[in-house]
Order: C-alpha cells, then structure tokens, then sequence
C-alpha cells in the first residue's frame, strides 16, 4: 500500500498541492445475531478503499474510492484538487493547519484474544444459550442475542513525512428480552450490558466473556415482564435522581461530549448536527456543572471504543481535561480549528467513519471521573429520589441545551432503598444547570467505560464510535415524567 | 457507472462460483460528491465511488452472507467462499423455504445523465449563490449540495436479474442571524432544477422573522407544520408501524387494528416505490417487485409491508419491500407518501386563532412506540399564529407529543406536498403540510 501512498502524495504535490494526506483502510466486520432461538444474522463483511484530502489555493478537496489500484491513484487525486479548486471559488480564508506532524509510527489495540480466531461455533452456542435462557421467562415476546466485531486497518501518510500504521480491534455483544401486552396496548423491554444493541469496547473476545451474557439473561428477560405491571413513573417538577452508569454516559455523551466538539462551536456543522451553548468567551470561566463534576477526552484509556494511536490527521492520542471542578476548560480540537481559535496543537480528535469519509472532530473518550461515593451508600443517602437504568430514548437540542432521556427501568427511592419499580421513566433540563446540580459521583468501583457505537455526524453521514466513562451519579431538582 | 452489462458480468460471475443450492447476489454502485458550506464559505467537499457486492447463499436450510467492494475474480471468489464457510457453521432455519422466483419487474426511469455528471464547479455555483445572497441579507450561510448516481442490481440462482440505475440532487440549507435560523431544502433527480435564489429566500426570509424570539408556555396548541416537519411524522410510522416484523412482534401501533379507523378520514399513506416522481427503486433487496401498499386509507388501517421471511410466516406474498440480508430490521417502507388535502398552503392559516407555526423538527425519538411518542424539539423558525396570522418569533420547544393523535386531530392537509430525501434510510417521502389541534409541548429551550 506504501506505493499507492507515495504515489498520492507526489501527485498532489507535484500538482499544486500546499498540504495533501492519503488514507488506506480496510475495515473486516463480523456480525452474529440471535432471535427467538434461532440464528437471524451471520455476515462478514469487508469493505477497504483510499481517501485524498488535498489543500489548494487554502481550500480542501477530498475524493475516495473502493479501486485500489495503483493506476487508478491519479483519477482520485484529480479528482479531489479539482474538488478543492471549486471549494476555493466559495472561499472567506485560507485554512491553515498549523506546525507540520511529522510521525512514524504503528499502533495495534492491546488484546488477549483474537475475536477472528474464535471459532463462529462458539459465539453462537453462547448467544443461543443466552436467548435460551431469556426465552424461559414466561411472558417474553421476542428475545435478541448479538456479537459484533470490528478489524480496522488503517495507513496513513502526509505530505509533511507522516507514516502511521494502525490496527483497532473492537469486541461488542448484548442480550435484549421485549414483553407487550396488547390490551393495555404497552410494550417494554430490557437490555443488557446496554441497549442499543450492545455494549462494545476496543478489545478483544476477553471482553465477551467477561460480560456473563447467559448469567444475566434470566433477570433481563423478567424485568421485561415485570415491567409490563409495574406502576407508570409519576411527574415531579423537582425530583432527585440517580442514573445508572449506562445512562450517565450517554447524558455525558449528548450534553457534554458534542458541544465540546470545535467544529459545531465554530459553526461548521450549523446547517446539520447544530450548534453549541460552549462559546470560546465561555472557555476557562463558564461553570458548567459543580465542583463533582470532572470531566476528561481521554483517547489513551484503556479498552475504551474511542481509544487510538492516532487520529486521523497523524496527531497522537491525548487525554485533554474539559472539565474541572465545574469549569469548562477544554475543547475537542482538529489542527485546523486549534489555530483558529488560537490553541496551539490539536488535541488529536479527527476521526473518519471508513476510507470514503474525511475526518472531522469527533469525540474521543469523554469520561466522567470517579467520585467518593459507595453506589449502595449513594442510595442509602437518598430519602426520596428515582434510580434511571439503561437508556431507552434521547433527544436534545441543537445547541446541546435542553435535553430529554427516556431509560427502560426505574425504581422509587423511599429512605435510601429501592422500594417500588416504575415503568417509561423520563427525565428533562437545561445542561448547565442539570450538571449543576450534581451533588454526588460514584467512586472508581463502579466506574466503566461504557461504547457509544453509533454516534452520528456529518454531511454525508457518519458514524463514530465514542467511549465514556461514568459510574452512577445523583442529581437534584431534576423535572421528571412528562407522558400523560 | 458500470453500466448494467458490467454488473450483470458481475452477478453471472458469482453465480457461476457458488455451488450453493441456492444463491444471491446483491450490486450496488455509488458515485457521489457533497459540497458542504458554513459561515458562507464552501468548507468541505467530498466525492466517492464504491461498488459493494453482498453475497448469500443457501445450502438446505443453512444460509450465510458475505459482503466485499472488491469486485476482482479473486475478491468475487473470496466473498462466495466467506459466505459458503459461515452456511457450514450455521443452524438450520427452519422457517426458510425459498429465495424467491423471477416476477416482472416494472422499469421506471430516474436517471438523469447531467445528475450524474454534476461538477464541482457546478455545485460550487450553487452554494456561491446561496453564501451570495446571505451575504446580502446580513445573515450566515450553511447547508450542503448532494448529487448521486446509483446503480442497484439483485440476482439469484433461480433466475431473477434486477437492474435499476438512478439519480438524485439534494440541497439544505440553514440561514442564521445572531437570534434566528431558518431553514429550506429541494430534492429532485434532476440536480439542474435547484433553484438557489429561491431557496435562499425561502430560510432567509425566515432566519430574519425568526430573530429576537420570545418564551411562550408550553402546553397544547394548534399547530401548523410545514411539509418539513410532517416529513418526521412519516419517518416514524414507518419504522414503528408500517412492517410486518412490528406487526409479528407486537410493537406496531396497528396490531390488531387493521380494519378499523385509527386516524381522521382525510389521512391516506401508502408506499410506493414505482412513483416515477419521487426516487423510485421498483424492486427490493430479493429482486421482488414492489408493490403499491396502502397503510392507511382514508384513516382506515388496511395494510403493512412484507419481505420474504415475514410473508411466508403468514402464507402471502411478499410486497417487495426486503432489506439486504441478513436483515435484523425485518421489511422497510422506503417511499413513502402522504395524500394532499385540498386546502391551499398559503389559506391554511387562517382556520387558526391562536397555534404555532413548526419549520421542522430535530432530534426526535420514539417514547413509548406503541403509542407512537415521540420527542424532539422545534428548529429553525418556531413563530407564534394569531388570528390566523403569524405575529412573533418563538424560542423553540421540546415537544413530547403522539403523532398517532396528532393525525387524528388534524384541521387541514395542503393541497401542495414536498418531496423529501432521507440520507440515513435511502428513502424518499412526499409529505404535505398539516393544521394539527391539541400538539403537546413539555419544555422550552434556554
């Protein structure tokens, strides 16, 4: 592939180039999915190309395709400085990226078991006894079991002398048990380790087993009959509420993780994904959330599903603080928009979905850090709250303000216990001043690092898959249930 | 392209290399380029070309499916021996009968040869024109300009050759002043009937009204949605309750109620997928024609959309509507269609004394799918309606609302309906604008 590279890149230089960067990936995918007992989906698939991304005239162009063919390199690079030649013809600055990354190096994901290697006969006798397991429970209507693994092999090379080879592992699996009722016209469901199909880390099949699929599908599989009876979840305008890691992080993910993101504050993703409330006067003074509230982009942790040598710009993998103690401090950067906004390098956050995307700012690992709290102490502490587990739904502006998440089980808090278990649980705020009113951070025992697979963005479309680290945290005067 | 003799080349090889009992073969061929502009200046540009070729095969009941964008002999041999490999390891599937038999399949034509020969300079001109004229108006440019040329061919071992080349042209755009956005799009298979300066128009004149917004209460209001926001309201019933997997699961808001009336008598949506003005694919991912399925028929429930698996479950005939396999998802509407009222767009107002004006919606996500309830916020021109005339700006709100009940309580539908093209499912809907009573808002953004 080094020739492909090398030819690339002479090309766009020789033509005119003032910076050009060459990707070629190769992406292998396994997917095995249970339902009902029976073995739905069983597909590998493998998809690899190359993406061009040229500067002219301090305008970018970027073309890509499936051909990897050595005489079919000079079509696309045509292509993409053809491409840039119109970019610069609708043009307000030239774009600039700053001090050159000159790096050679490789990268591979740390794993003890190769997934590829594990015989398909055994992920799917795992998957079908924990369906098995589920389909026990009477009253299941339809129960899922998946795996879903991910081999990315990724060389990239610039203009400025970088040569990076990468390889990402990803290992993902979950269990899910649906229970309707047709008369009350109610249908609920349970997930685990995470809804949305699965919960997924940059790891290998050690991660699989570890999650104890078939140990965990009988209660799966009866909270979701238990739900179809349980009480719907009451409205309050000012409730204390704990939510289980799995929601926490994606509340992390949608109200912290992308309006950090540089691109959306500096406007460029307006027209698609928004906005955000994170303006640059905000940065180092704007209280985001109180003094519990420390939060990282951290891409270097381990097995998390944003985790990386290097981005895709060649930049290395960092760990940036966005909060501390409360206050916003840190933005995700590209190299481009670090010197826009004045801050220096980039803290290495460019991300491409495949070899037919550009990279643009994605999240990497946004955590939450740990706090003091004992999770069962935390309950014990609560007279009168509602412990949210799992996400079921989420939405939120596109400012990243005001937000909305639905999760499939709740329990009442009566004097510090679990006393009663509530169904469709919602809860609503305003970002800031929902992380205000943390006052209380699970501690590292409780703290995982949950995949966020699906995260999309951009024009055309594209899919991230982001990392966030939480363990349960308490929130006060939270506004609660908003179903009639 | 490849042109419809390459790809037929292609299939006929893959063919001829499985020794499966059975055997399909999935092409599609995808040349795209997107222009994508922010604070009025092009900021991304991007073309792509790939070929993907899925291949399943079935040994008695055993099936296996493999995908490549490789498309050398090698790579064709390689994809045929993945898939074999992964039937051996497979269990039997009891309920599988058969890929289907060659049915005629009805050419529609939607290629358009300028579409798929759109320059960069061309799409340039386009968004030059759009930054232009928001430069003008003291508002802000965003928004991006899609053409594409697809090619999309089904074959299988019992003799079905599906072929189908298309095109399409999709632009948006969002205006904004420091207070106010507004926002306008176009889809066509032609990429040269984009009219910049109307569209430009169209969000600017709304990004301007929309400025200064003010915080009205939430609650239950008369709503007027424009084609835009209705566009949402179709995305959700098809997935939550169009398809015979809902109905099969028992998570379909018409489970059990086919035949009865489940909303007001003027509303009527089918799926088509041969309505040569939309962007047609008058086959599914099995090569089976699609049929015309009408779900709701004058208010009436009547039907839902099957593939293969789901159809033989119930002993009828698929209606044409498979994903690729192997297909979690179950069978997708993917054109959808609302039928126009008879009220003039623009006379729509006037039946309202005190509602709220929506552009469109955002975020928005399934509640509780039996009900159909959906969240999401307001975006992009939110404006307070009284005495049948838009008065003022509107912060925007979080709504938490049924869209079920919100298309038994509709006022008015536009005689006008819009054509929409949806990037995350390869859809396409015609949707008209709706007066809807009693829409529930639950918040108010910051």
């Amino acid at each position: 592939m080094k020739d492909i590279t090398a030819r690339a890149l002479n090309i766009a230089q020789v033509r005119g180039a003032a910076y050009a960067d060459i990707r070629v990936v190769s992406r292998d995918t396994q997917r095995i999915a249970v339902k009902n007992g029976k073995v739905e989906a069983l597909q590998q698939d493998e998809t690899q190309g190359f993406g061009v991304r040229v500067l002219v005239n301090g305008a970018w162009g970027f073309a890509a395709s499936s051909r990897l063919e050595l005489q079919h390199v000079e079509h696309v690079v045509t292509q993409a400085l053809a491409i840039a030649k119109a970019s610069a013809l609708v043009k307000a600055r030239d774009a600039h990226l700053g001090p050159p990354v000159d790096i050679t190096e490789s990268y591979e994901t740390p794993i003890k078991i190769n997934p590829f290697t594990v015989p398909m006969n055994d992920k799917i006798t795992l998957l079908l006894k924990a369906d098995e397991e589920m389909r026990r429970v009477k009253g299941v209507k339809v129960t899922r079991a998946e795996m879903a693994f991910v081999r990315e092999n990724k060389l990239f090379a610039s203009t400025e002398g970088s040569l990076i080879n990468q390889e990402i592992v990803e290992s993902g699996c979950g269990i899910v048990a649906q229970a309707s009722d047709l008369q009350t016209r109610e249908e609920q469901v349970r997930s685990y380790p995470n809804s949305v199909g699965r919960h997924q880390q940059t790891r290998g099949y050690e991660f699989i087993l570890e999650q104890k699929l078939v140990e965990n599908a009988p209660r799966v599989a009866e909270e979701a009959v238990a739900l179809l009876s349980a009480d719907q979840c009451p409205s309050y305008d000012a409730a204390t509420i704990i939510l289980d890691s799995s929601q926490l992080a994606l509340q992390i993910h949608e109200s912290c993780g992308h309006p950090i993101e540089l691109d959306r504050v500096l406007g460029s993703e307006a027209a698609y994904a928004g906005t955000s409330f994170l303006t640059p006067e905000k940065l180092g003074r704007f209280r985001y959330g109180s003094e519990f509230v420390n939060i990282v982009a951290d891409a270097t942790v381990s097995g998390g599903l944003g985790t990386f040598g290097f981005d895709d710009e060649g930049v290395p993998a960092q760990r940036t603080e966005i909060i501390r103690n409360g206050i916003f401090v840190g933005y995700l950067t590209s190299r481009e928009s670090a010197q826009q906004l004045g801050l220096g390098k980039s803290n290495g956050t460019m991300r491409a979905d495949g070899w037919a995307r550009p990279p643009i700012i994605r999240m990497t690992n946004v955590n939450l850090l740990p706090g003091a709290w004992e999770v069962d102490a935390l309950i014990a502490d609560t007279d009168d709250g509602i412990w949210m587990e799992t996400n079921r739904s989420w939405s939120i502006d596109d400012k990243r303000l005001n937000f909305q998440f639905g999760t499939e089980m709740a329990w009442e808090i009566k004097g510090g216990k679990k006393t009663r278990l509530l169904k469709n649980a919602t809860y609503t705020g305003i970002t800031p001043q929902f992380w205000q009113s943390c006052d209380a951070v699970g501690n590292e025992k409780a703290w995982i690092v949950w995949g966020t697979p699906n995260c999309g963005k951009g024009q055309p479309p594209q899919v991230a898959h982001t990392g966030h680290g939480a363990a349960p945290a308490r929130f006060r005067n939270v506004r609660v249930g908003v179903i009639k | 392209m490849l042109g419809e003799n390459k790809i037929r080349e292609i299939t006929d090889q893959v063919l001829a290399l499985s020794k499966a009992d059975q055997t399909e073969v999935i092409v599609n061929a995808t040349e795209s380029a997107l222009t994508r502009f922010a604070n009025s200046y092009i900021h991304q540009n991007v073309a792509e070309n790939d070929v993907q070729v899925r291949v399943r095969v079935v040994y008695g009941k055993k099936i296996g499916v493999a995908s490549s964008n490789d498309v050398s002999p090698d790579a064709l041999r390689r994809t045929v021996e993945t898939a074999r490999a992964i039937a051996q390891l497979q269990r039997e599937d009891p309920e599988f009968q058969s890929l289907p038999a060659p049915q005629t399949i009805q050419r529609v034509e939607a290629f358009v040869d300028q579409t798929a020969s759109f320059t960069p300079e061309q799409r340039a001109h386009v968004v030059g024109v759009l930054c232009k004229k928001a430069k003008a108006q003291n508002v802000v440019a965003a928004g991006a300009f899609s053409t594409t040329a697809t090619e999309t061919a089904v074959a299988n071992s019992l003799g079905v050759f599906a072929y189908h080349p298309g095109t399409f042209a999709d632009v948006s755009t969002v205006m904004m002043t420091d207070t106010g956005s507004g926002y306008a799009s176009f889809t066509h298979q032609d990429a040269r009937q984009v009219n910049a300066e109307a569209l430009a128009n169209e969000a600017i004149d709304k990004a301007v009204r929309a400025s200064n917004p003010i915080a009205l209460e939430p609650g239950e209001y008369t709503v007027f949605l424009e084609e835009y926001a209705v566009l949402d309201m179709l995305n959700f019933f098809g997935m939550l309750g169009f398809t015979a997997q809902a109905m099969q699961e028992d998570r379909s808001f018409l489970k059990g109620k086919l035949g009865e009336k489940v909303m007001d008598e003027r509303v009527t949506i089918w799926d088509d997928g041969c309505a040569p003005n939309a962007i047609p694919l008058p086959f599914d991912f099995e090569g089976v024609p699609k049929q015309k399925v009408t779900f709701i028929e004058n208010g009436i429930a009547r039907d839902v959309v099957y593939d293969t698996a789901t159809a033989q479950r119930e002993g009828r005939p698929s209606t044409g509507h498979s994903l690729p396999a192997p297909n979690s998802m179950g069978p997708y509407p993917m054109h959808v269609f609302m039928a126009p009222g008879d009220t003039p767009k623009n006379e729509m107002l006037k039946s309202i004394e005190r509602g709220i004006w929506v552009t469109r919606f955002w975020y928005t996500r399934p509640v509780h799918r039996m009900r159909v309830l959906v969240t999401g916020m307001t975006r992009d021109g939110t404006f307070l309606i009284e005495n049948g005339q838009v008065t003022k700006p509107l912060k925007n709100f979080r709504f938490t609302t049924s869209y079920l009940d919100a298309l038994n309580n509709v006022r008015a539908i536009s005689r006008e309906t819009k054509l929409f093209y949806n990037e995350w499912g390869s859809a396409s809907r015609v949707a008209p604008a709706l007066v809807v009573d009693g829409f529930r808002f639950t918040g108010v953004t910051a």
